[in-house]
């Protein structure tokens, strides 16, 4: 079998953007799953999710030609995704606005509750499947403004930049953002990842 | 000196070696001398390795062909919008 053409964004986009569809349909291929798991994050909910994934795109497609190539196509695809989720979160609570930038903070120290050992490898405690379900769980359990700059940043592995710049926020928002994210993931898989037998009070 | 709610605060941007040279020796000490602190480092840094990559689930394929869908149709009214342009500025042309 022919090895697949590695993933080159700008050139999909330059193809794209001079009327090439099936250039854009190879960016839709790479980056639906994301956005997806993205939306879903963030709406909660499969429905909602489902929207999203199809007006983000819909919406890249007929404004290509505004794309200028001053950020990445994805980050500005995400930013795309994330006021298309937002705006679906509005609908939903019509007595409130929402956005990624209210100050939830309540200036309220990051909490520690649960101090146990892991095991060194803890992922290997589960299948594959039991590790998605975890973690997958353990993130949609997390405020949007938390889980969105989680995935972006720790799971996509996205810059700090990057991550403000997608999800419309400052630089120190990315960063308290992510360590009450990192901390509340921490506290929740702790749970599962434990090391058996260990007497918690011993570290006390 | 710090305190375990100091170490707390700078926990992440010590894992990810952006503080700055004398931050990082007073974090060092003191996850070396406080074993609470250095639990949450270290299972915070394990939290970090089993995300980090994570590829997202497969679209359920319900999902993919209704978006392709919406693409195809969408592609093809753009297309339309276009051969129509083209055909309006050729009889501009032609009669200007």
């Amino acid at each position: 079998m022919p090895e697949p053409a590695p993933f080159d964004e700008a050139a999909l986009v330059a193809r794209a953007r001079s009327g090439d569809d099936s250039a854009f349909g190879d960016l839709v291929n790479h980056y639906e799953r994301r956005i997806f798991r993205l939306a879903k994050n963030i709406t909660q909910n499969d429905e909602d999710a489902e929207d999203v994934l199809q007006e983000s795109f819909m919406k890249a497609y007929g404004h290509l030609d505004t794309f200028h190539g001053n950020s990445k196509f994805y980050t500005w695809l995400v930013r795309i995704a994330v006021n298309e989720a937002l705006m679906k979160l509005r609908k939903r609570k019509t007595d409130k606005t929402v956005s990624l930038d209210e100050q939830l903070d309540t200036g309220e120290d990051t909490l520690v509750r649960e101090i146990a050992v892991w095991d060194d490898n803890p992922e290997q405690l589960y299948s594959q499947d039991e590790i998605r379900e975890i973690l997958d769980k353990a993130v949609a359990s997390l405020e949007p403004i938390y889980s969105s700059v989680f995935q972006l940043r720790d799971v996509e592995e996205l810059s700090t930049e990057e991550t403000a710049e997608a999800l419309n926020i400052s630089v120190p928002a990315v960063k308290s953002r992510l360590l009450r994210a990192r901390l509340q993931l921490r506290e929740k898989l702790t749970r599962f990842f434990q090391r058996k037998g260990d007497d918690v009070f011993a570290y006390l | 000196m710090l305190t375990c709610k100091d170490f707390l605060r700078q926990v992440s941007e010590f894992l990810d070696g952006t503080c700055d040279q004398a931050m990082k020796r007073d974090l060092e000490k003191h996850v070396n001398e406080c074993p609470n602190c250095w639990v949450v480092f270290d299972t915070t840094k394990k939290t970090l390795k089993v995300f980090k990559g994570m590829e997202p689930k497969e679209l359920p394929s319900a999902i993919r062909d209704r978006l392709m869908n919406a693409l195809t149709k969408k592609m093809a009214a753009k297309k339309c919008e276009r051969s129509h342009q083209d055909s309006h500025e050729h009889s501009e042309a032609a009669t200007s």
